[in-house]
């Protein structure tokens, strides 16, 4: 193998795995560090740059992070990611101040449609610049779906209003309950650009029979959801079905229990495990007595003249066909009719564009999505911008967090003239660690702690109101903990082929095996030759030049704890303990230097 | 020296030998010793090679005097039997607890200065009685503990950190060894593990006294230009004869050498050992040859390593002595101590 060039900013950036899997790639080991330091304004800071959200995703992220977390590959559970940052939100001091100040105009003006957090990230990036941001919005509030689709139980209100009030308090322009009904009207408005981030608002149907005829008891998932949100809604019958397995099916069977719904269901096509819901939010919907009920495929709504009484289902089994591909097919057991008051159906969600006209110049494809641009998220109108769930799909807050900065730098970068195919490439700083000949300027000592659990609220207290929050969070003592557990994947191990005299003392002292002195070979040979098996082929190995006796270094990226073992114990200082710091480009970022081709 | 414990926390597809233990469940304390210290790397390989034989840790009895390389068994082993006696002093406890219990493996590590100078007497009678052993020294060339004076190892005319040249001949152990009657011999380097852990495996497996030189630059005082023993002067003139495998239980033998190449030398306990000839002139069955192989290649220059003499057949101490097979302390009192009856017939025996 060649040796790794270091200086690539990808390189180390991937080590860093709960940052590289982050959508925004937020600097997780750095906010957590600050966490343990009893910093939480300086972590709630970092995040706020990267995820413009921290209050809102410590509550609801996905956590692509967490599975990705090296933690997870050395013990059983992954660092509690977003929870710590919840922490930095509920902890920290008044940040007003730190926020970027509204601006002189530019002159420039930016449409929104939707005011969800595609949209508002965009206009976060663009009002300090001193765009003039215009988010318009159907629903009177900013916030778009956390607002209205996830539960107050998860998000307080107070979470979101904060939140949302830092960027429009940027001088962005509010205008609620004014829905864009054409997007041919709103080009005529001339603005310089447009940023569509309306979301994909439509629930899809289940066409079985008896759905007209019992059309009073069934309800869409995401539209009762938001009717829930707006007060329309207050109660539910006692025994309700909720149908589908993804995460809208775990809002609505958990709302419905704080509805008044006693006997609450969650039935699914497919198995249990193959649910879309994250398999926190089972585990919570679970707890508060609903079961989830597999292999089950709706075929018709029962009703009695108009009255839903129940829905009958087809059992199914999995079949796996000749290349794995998974079949439910009928299990040959007769079907099962299950008794009900109302029914939640929540089978997914769609996009929906009927205020976008034809002719603006936005193509769509065969699927009717707008053809969007994956890197730059401009369509095919260079004027207009999509991002969030209107760009590809039902994604989540922090996708379209990612998506809003990208279209964000494209949106500057075509409105101060420049090639929006340019990209930037991020800005790295690098630096030693070291502060004496054991002391490092971070925490080195590995603790053996399991993950700590989140307090929640006591279940009775939790289901009598619908606007009382679940998860208590971390008390400072928990997260200090929980902090210690991150690995300092941004902590590297740097090593210098100058240096080395091969005296072995650093694979002598490894704890995780991860360095190995050997003759250089291929990739595939060199993972054969490591002192460890290499069970991860995606983790990259760390290769050296040659040394003096024509061997390499070779280190196993995968599972090094970050301790800086190797480093105290190299009598030459061959290994050095550096900290990467990756700073993503946004949007008027200073001056990049390096820059590479979004095609 | 480090101020953090060593993670508890270890790779998670490590092997584990046939007792369920990985290479981890062998080590001892973690090192005081100074980074880059050659006596770790010695450390290293007892613990890959005790791993590798799936010894049972409280089967082991690790017995040392004083020096850096004597503190190593603290860094090993941290669940077997241990001494750490007084300078130059480990072979009589060695010897003494070895006739007590001869069931245990008996790890002796010792120093160049703690074997060649100040118990240059008590090495050489316990290799040439055949106490049942492994006796290392990991041999730097000088008193690392003390800072770095030469030991009766280093060459003459090499050269101390602060410029001093060596006037004193130096003693080869394992020439000394091989001239005591040590049924196993052998000399290694700390840098090269490949070679040192077979080493160690194939002399706890050998049923007598096997003797291992292991060079271990101290990389504090003897790791210059001008030293005999440091990195560089050793891997210039390392001169290998021969490379092992250790071949325990069922594993059968690995064929892909080439045919003439390999020779294998089966043990007491059963292991076999493969040699693969690098030399083909070498004869590791021939202790005189040795001795003149050895002697050649120092005048020239060279540290000749490997396995550099062995005898599959050899006897120990207690074979000799004809003593009681069960260790001392299964034996009860009036076995132990038969009485006056009994001392009675024994004097009569001897007038
Ligand atoms: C029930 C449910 C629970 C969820 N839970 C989570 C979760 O826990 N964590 C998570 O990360 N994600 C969750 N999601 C997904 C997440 O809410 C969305 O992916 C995210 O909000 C998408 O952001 P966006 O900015 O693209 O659009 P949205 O948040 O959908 O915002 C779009 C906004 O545009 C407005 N709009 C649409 N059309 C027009 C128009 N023509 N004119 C004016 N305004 C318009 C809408 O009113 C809406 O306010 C959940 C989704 C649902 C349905
Ligand atoms: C009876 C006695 N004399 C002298 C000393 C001082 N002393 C301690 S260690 C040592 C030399 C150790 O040298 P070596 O065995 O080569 O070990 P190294 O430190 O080089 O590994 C000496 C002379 C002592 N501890 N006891
Ligand atoms: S251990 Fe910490 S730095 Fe490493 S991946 Fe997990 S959260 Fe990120
Ligand atoms: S920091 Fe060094 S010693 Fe620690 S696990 Fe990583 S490679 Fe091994
Ligand atoms: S002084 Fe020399 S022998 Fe002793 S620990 Fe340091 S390097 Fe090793
Ligand atoms: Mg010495």
């Amino acid at each position: 193998m060649k040796p790794t060039d270091i200086a690539a900013p990808d390189y180390f950036h991937k080590v860093v795995d709960c940052q590289w899997a982050c959508p925004a790639h937020t600097p997780v080991p750095e906010y957590i560090r600050l966490i343990a330091q009893g910093r939480y304004s300086d972590a709630y800071m970092i995040n706020w740059k990267s995820n413009v959200f921290p209050g809102i995703l410590g509550r609801t992220c996905d956590r692509p992070c967490e599975p990705a977390c090296r933690r997870g590959r050395v013990e059983e559970t992954p660092v509690a990611i977003c929870r710590l940052k919840r922490v930095a939100a509920d902890f920290k001091d008044d940040i007003k101040h730190r926020l970027p100040k509204p601006s002189a105009k530019n002159g420039k003006r930016v449409a929104f449609v939707g005011g969800g957090p595609a949209s508002l990230t965009v206009a976060r990036d663009l009002a300090p610049l001193g765009y003039h941001c215009t988010v318009f919005d159907g629903d009177p509030e900013a916030g778009g779906m956390m607002r209205t689709q996830i539960p107050k139980f998860r998000l307080p209100n107070s979470v979101i209003d904060e939140e949302t009030g830092y960027i429009l308090n940027l001088g962005v322009e509010f205008k609620g309950g004014h829905r864009i009904e054409s997007m041919k009207a709103l080009l005529a408005e001339k603005y310089d650009a447009i940023f569509v981030g309306s979301g994909a608002p439509r629930g899809r149907e289940l066409d079985i029979p008896g759905r007209k005829e019992a059309a009073a008891h069934v309800h869409i998932g995401i539209d009762w959801l938001s009717s829930v949100s707006f007060g329309h809604t207050d109660k539910i019958g006692k025994r309700v079905i909720v149908l589908g397995g993804g995460n809208t099916a775990m809002d609505c069977c958990r709302t419905a229990r704080r509805l008044g719904g006693e006997d609450v269901k969650v039935i699914v096509r497919s198995g249990f495990e193959e649910m879309k819901a994250s398999p926190w939010e089972k585990e919570d919907a679970i707890h508060e007595d609903i079961p989830i009920l597999n292999f089950l495929v709706p075929v018709a709504f029962i009703h009695d003249n108009g009255k839903l009484t129940g829905i009958t289902f087809q059992k199914v089994k999995a079949e796996y066909d000749a290349k794995g591909r998974r079949n439910l097919v009928p299990s040959g057991e007769p079907d099962q009719t299950l008794e009900c008051d109302d029914v939640l159906v929540a089978v997914g969600q769609e996009n929906a564009f009927p205020w976008i006209e034809q002719d603006c110049g936005i193509e769509f494809d065969k699927w009717h999505m707008p053809k969007v641009d994956p890197k730059t998220f401009v369509s095919t109108n260079p004027k207009v911008f999509f991002g969030g769930d209107a760009a590809f799909g039902p994604k989540n807050i922090i996708w379209a967090v990612a998506q809003g900065h990208d279209a964000a730098l494209s949106i500057h970068k075509m409105l101060s003239g420049e090639d929006i195919t340019e990209r930037p490439l991020p800005e790295v700083h690098v630096s030693s660690q070291k502060m004496g000949i054991h002391e490092w300027s971070y925490d080195n000592d590995i603790s053996n702690d399991k993950r700590f659990k989140v307090p929640h609220r006591d279940k009775v207290i939790a289901l009598k109101d619908i606007r009382t929050e679940v998860e208590l969070g971390y008390d400072v003592k928990l997260a200090l903990g929980e902090a210690h557990r991150c690995l300092n994947c941004d902590v590297q191990t740097v090593f210098s082929t100058s240096l080395c005299i091969e005296c072995d003392a650093c694979v002598d002292i490894c704890p995780m095996d991860c360095i190995t002195f050997t003759e250089n070979g291929e990739e595939t040979d060199l993972r054969h030759l490591l002192k460890a098996p290499s069970p991860h082929p995606d983790q990259d190995l760390y290769v050296s030049s040659d040394l003096k006796t024509g061997r390499v270094m070779v280190k196993d990226e995968d599972v090094c704890l970050h301790c800086g073992l190797c480093a105290e114990r190299c009598p030459t200082g061959a290994w050095d303990m550096q900290k990467y710091l990756i700073e993503m480009t946004h949007a008027g970022s200073a001056c990049p230097t390096k820059s590479r081709s979004a095609a | 020296m480090t101020y953090i414990a060593k993670p508890k926390f270890h790779h998670p597809g490590l092997k584990k030998n046939e007792l369920g233990y990985t290479h981890r469940d062998y080590e001892g304390k973690i090192s005081t010793l100074c980074a880059g210290c050659g006596h770790d790397s010695i450390t290293a390989s007892i613990i890959e090679a005790c791993y590798e034989l799936s010894i049972e840790p409280h089967r082991v009895a690790k017995i040392s005097g004083i020096g850096c390389s004597s503190k190593t068994p603290d860094y090993f082993l941290g669940n077997s039997h241990g001494f750490n006696s007084v300078h130059g002093r480990m072979p009589s406890v060695l010897t003494g607890a070895n006739l007590a219990n001869r069931d245990l493996i008996y790890l002796g590590v010792s120093g160049d200065g703690d074997s060649a100078s100040i118990g240059f007497g008590q090495f050489a009678h316990s290799i040439r009685r055949g106490v049942n052993m492994t006796y290392i020294v990991e041999n730097n060339g000088v008193y690392g503990l003390t800072k770095g004076q030469f030991s009766a190892t280093a060459d003459r005319g090499s050269k101390s950190k602060k410029g001093v040249t060596n006037t004193d001949n130096a003693i080869d152990l394992v020439a000394i060894a091989l001239q005591l009657g040590a049924t196993f011999v052998a000399r290694s380097f700390s840098g090269d593990k490949a070679q040192l852990v077979p080493l160690i495996a194939a002399a706890i497996g050998h049923k007598g006294a096997s003797f291992i030189d292991v060079i271990s630059p101290c990389i504090a005082f003897n790791n210059h230009a001008g030293s005999t023993k440091s990195f560089d002067y050793v891997r210039e003139h390392n001169d290998a004869v021969n490379r092992l495998d250790v071949l325990v239980g069922r594993d059968p033998i690995a064929v892909d050498y080439a045919p003439g190449t390999v020779q294998v030398v089966e043990q007491h306990d059963g292991s076999k050992i493969a040699l693969r000839k690098i030399d083909a002139d070498y004869d590791p069955h021939d202790r005189l040859g040795a001795q003149t192989f050895l002697a050649r290649h120092a005048a020239k220059g060279q540290i000749v390593t490997g396995l550099l003499y062995v005898d599959p057949d050899a006897e120990d101490l207690h074979s000799h002595l004809n003593t009681v097979e069960a260790p001392l302390n299964t034996l009860e009192a009036d076995t132990l101590c038969p009485g006056s009856a009994a001392l009675d017939k024994f004097n009569a025996s001897l007038r």
